[in-house]
């Protein structure tokens, strides 16, 4: 049985469909990627696995309860069995990065401090930043915020963790270790992670499953040799970074000639 | 640790300084003090007329503040207002036949019951009655008059 | 039409934002048992709320106090009744200007500040992802903020009004020659501790709580972009002023309306 289990999901902001009927399972243990073009849903998916987000139907189960049926207090304890890595790293910026590392672990366990310190510079360690560790979130770049996020977000040893677009803004040596660091904590800790990714060649790298979505629906699902190996013409498009093919790389609307004319019409 | 530290320190001069304030708001701006009275002895005296008199006025003799009244209370029989007024029990020398004014602190002061010791060997106890009282001093009636006598003189 | 229809979005919107307002006054209530459990967390709160505040609050206390001194004086003195002066600056520091002033003073200096934190806050994805940890940020965040302005405007108020009493006092006294004795036993006859500085303190307490509610709320409910929480700081200022002066208007028809 999987560990996520999506079914029928549809989810709107405001009259605009971002989801038309979303099936996915995301396996115990398992690197599940989740590709798109920018602007499909991706962050709206975690967001809705989450629970911050209530789908308009459908339902996701994890671990066989539905999490829009929660209660506030159930919730709450399913979501410390969560780690997630936000997209913007969401550093609590009026406290240093050791204590942002420390914060879940002041918040929801009764450790003595000097556990804490240590557990703490372990999971700075294997981000690569012990040092930075009195640093204020404001005094990092966009790359290291994103480390020290990742450092929270396993700092509780969660069952599962969510990564939004982890290699954004990151160097090709910390990109390697990164990639490393998340099949090893997946490995080593019988983790389930979930990427969300735009970087290819990392997340073929890792992945055991891949999810393409694009317009609301999954397009394409599969390991990464079959994804390579596809025929379909949009999948060729995604894996070879084409500007023309059935991905449009325009927000739907109007096209550029008929808005073009319609300007000189006006005048 | 350190900088928590003394926000807690500062935090906690902050509290004593409103506690502080609210305690001198309480005991030097407020009647508070005088609430609190050392318990006196009651008397009661009628007067016809209170005019602006109330409860916890206070009652003075020689201008030495010397307790406050307690209650007004309408008599239905004389159709005049008893008032009982509370003295400190320090001044338990009053005679008898002590009288009792109303009187009024400046122009737009407030109202205040004036006593003038009298010469009686006997000293007024609790319970006992003030005999020789004065109204107070109604403006309108006090002008009222003085335009009558003014009429009445230019006649 | 057009009017009748803006109108009619105007009023559809304000109604769902108070509802909005209640529930969020709801959850921020709810937390309070879990939060004075952790009262290190409102201690915190309470050095950027009240501390950082005091300061401004002795400063314009001290001056409101010594204009009521003056002009208290120059008015009383054509009546021959400048031995009042005492119950006029007590009477007006205590009932209005107290905690009317001091709960404008806050709503700028705290309220504004209460509303930009959380609104950033929110822009920048901490609350959300302070959900994430299982860190509920109604409680963790906003709560202790709540119980902090609701504890410290009423000591502000009153310190307020200690230190006006005061500015007053040095002016009637000190430069204006007001006699010192019937300053203070004036006042003291003519004030009363339950009718007077009660219900000015009721007054702060109530003032309090819905300045700290509306800067709460106005960052919380803030269009998380730059500008959204500009406005709603702005919003934050103007909506406590209303509400602060309403509600004063309100509570002293019902506290000192029947004499
Ligand atoms: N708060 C919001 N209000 C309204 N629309 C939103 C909001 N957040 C996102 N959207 C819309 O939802 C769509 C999906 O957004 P989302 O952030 O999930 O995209 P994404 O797939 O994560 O993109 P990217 O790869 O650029 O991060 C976007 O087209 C966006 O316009
Ligand atoms: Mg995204």
């Amino acid at each position: 049985m999987p560990l996520i289990e999506i079914r029928d999901l549809h989810f709107y902001r405001g009259d605009r469909a971002i989801f038309k009927g979303v099936d996915l399972d995301i396996y115990r243990g398992k690197v599940t990627a989740i590709m798109g073009p920018s602007g499909t849903g991706k962050t709206t998916l975690l967001k809705l696995i989450g629970g911050q987000l209530l789908p308009d139907q459908g339902s996701i189960k994890i671990d066989g309860q539905d999490v829009h049926q929660l209660k506030h207090a159930q919730l709450y304890e399913l979501r410390k069995r969560m780690g997630m890595l936000f997209q913007s790293g969401a550093l609590l910026t009026d406290i240093s990065v050791f204590d942002n590392v420390a914060f879940p672990l002041r918040e929801h366990t009764d450790l003595p401090e000097s556990m804490i310190r240590d557990l703490v510079l372990m999971k700075l360690q294997a981000v690569g930043l012990r040092n930075a560790k009195d640093l204020m979130p404001a005094e990092l770049s966009g790359g290291m915020a994103r480390r020290v996020a990742l450092a929270r977000a396993v700092s509780l040893d969660p069952m599962m963790i969510m990564y939004d677009e982890p290699f954004t803004g990151q160097d090709p040596i910390s990109m390697g270790t990164l990639v490393n660091l998340i099949k090893r904590i997946n490995q080593s800790m019988g983790l389930t992670s979930i990427v969300v990714s735009h970087d290819l060649e990392e997340t073929m790298a890792i992945a055991d499953d891949i999810y393409l979505l694009s317009d609301g629906r999954v397009i394409e699902r599969g390991t990464p040799e079959t994804l390579q190996n596809s025929s379909s013409e949009w999948v060729k498009q995604f894996m070879e970074g084409l500007p023309d093919g059935p991905v449009s790389f325009h927000y739907p609307g109007v096209g550029f000639e008929d808005d073009l004319l319609r300007s000189k019409a006006a005048k | 640790m350190r900088q928590k530290k003394s926000t807690e320190v500062t935090v906690g001069l902050f509290v004593i300084l409103g506690l502080l304030a609210l305690f001198f708001l309480a005991m030097k701006v407020s009647n508070l003090t005088s609430f609190n009275d050392e318990p006196g002895y009651r008397v009661t005296a009628e007067f016809e007329n209170v005019g602006g008199l109330k409860a916890r006025s206070p009652v003075t003799l020689a201008g030495v503040r010397i307790g406050r009244v307690e209650s007004i209370t309408l008599d239905s029989d004389t159709y005049s207002a008893n008032v009982v007024l509370n003295l400190y029990a320090s001044f338990s020398t009053l005679p008898t036949d002590t009288a009792a004014s109303i009187y009024t602190a400046g122009l737009l002061g407030e109202q205040y019951i004036g006593l003038e010791a009298g010469a009686e060997e006997e000293f007024l106890k609790d319970g006992d009655v003030i005999e020789l009282t004065q109204p107070a001093l109604v403006l309108e009636q006090v002008i009222g008059q003085f335009l009558f006598s003014k009429a009445g003189g230019d006649e | 039409m057009d009017g009748i229809q803006r109108l009619g979005r105007w009023a559809i919107g304000t109604s769902e934002r108070l509802g909005r307002g209640y529930l969020f006054l709801m959850a921020i209530l709810a937390g309070v048992p879990s939060t004075l459990m952790r009262f290190s967390l409102v201690i915190q709160q309470l050095y950027s709320v009240g501390v950082l505040s005091v300061f401004l609050i002795l400063i314009s206390g001290l001056f409101v106090g010594m204009v009521l001194g003056l002009q208290g004086y120059y008015t009383l003195v054509d009546f021959g009744a400048e031995e009042s002066l005492g119950v006029m600056v007590a009477l007006s520091l205590v009932r209005e200007l107290g905690p009317v002033v001091s709960a404008l003073l806050f709503a700028g200096r705290a309220g504004s500040a209460l509303t930009a934190e959380i609104g950033l806050m929110k822009s920048t994805e901490q609350l959300s992802g302070m959900e994430m940890m299982a860190v509920d940020p109604i409680r963790r965040i906003i709560t202790p903020r709540f119980l902090a302005g609701f504890i410290s405007l009423p000591l502000l108020a009153a310190i307020f009004s200690a230190v006006g009493i005061i500015g007053g006092y040095i002016v009637g006294y000190g430069l204006l020659g007001v006699d010192d004795g019937a300053f203070w036993t004036q006042m003291q006859t003519k004030t009363d501790l339950y009718a007077d500085i009660m219900n000015g303190v009721i007054k702060s307490v109530v003032f309090g709580f819905v300045v700290t509610w509306i800067a709460l709320f106005e960052g919380h409910d803030a269009i998380p972009t730059s500008e959204g929480v500009g406005r709603a700081t702005t919003r934050t200022v103007v909506h406590s002023a209303f509400a602060i002066l309403s509600l004063d208007f309100v509570l002293t028809a019902l506290m000192f309306g029947e004499v």
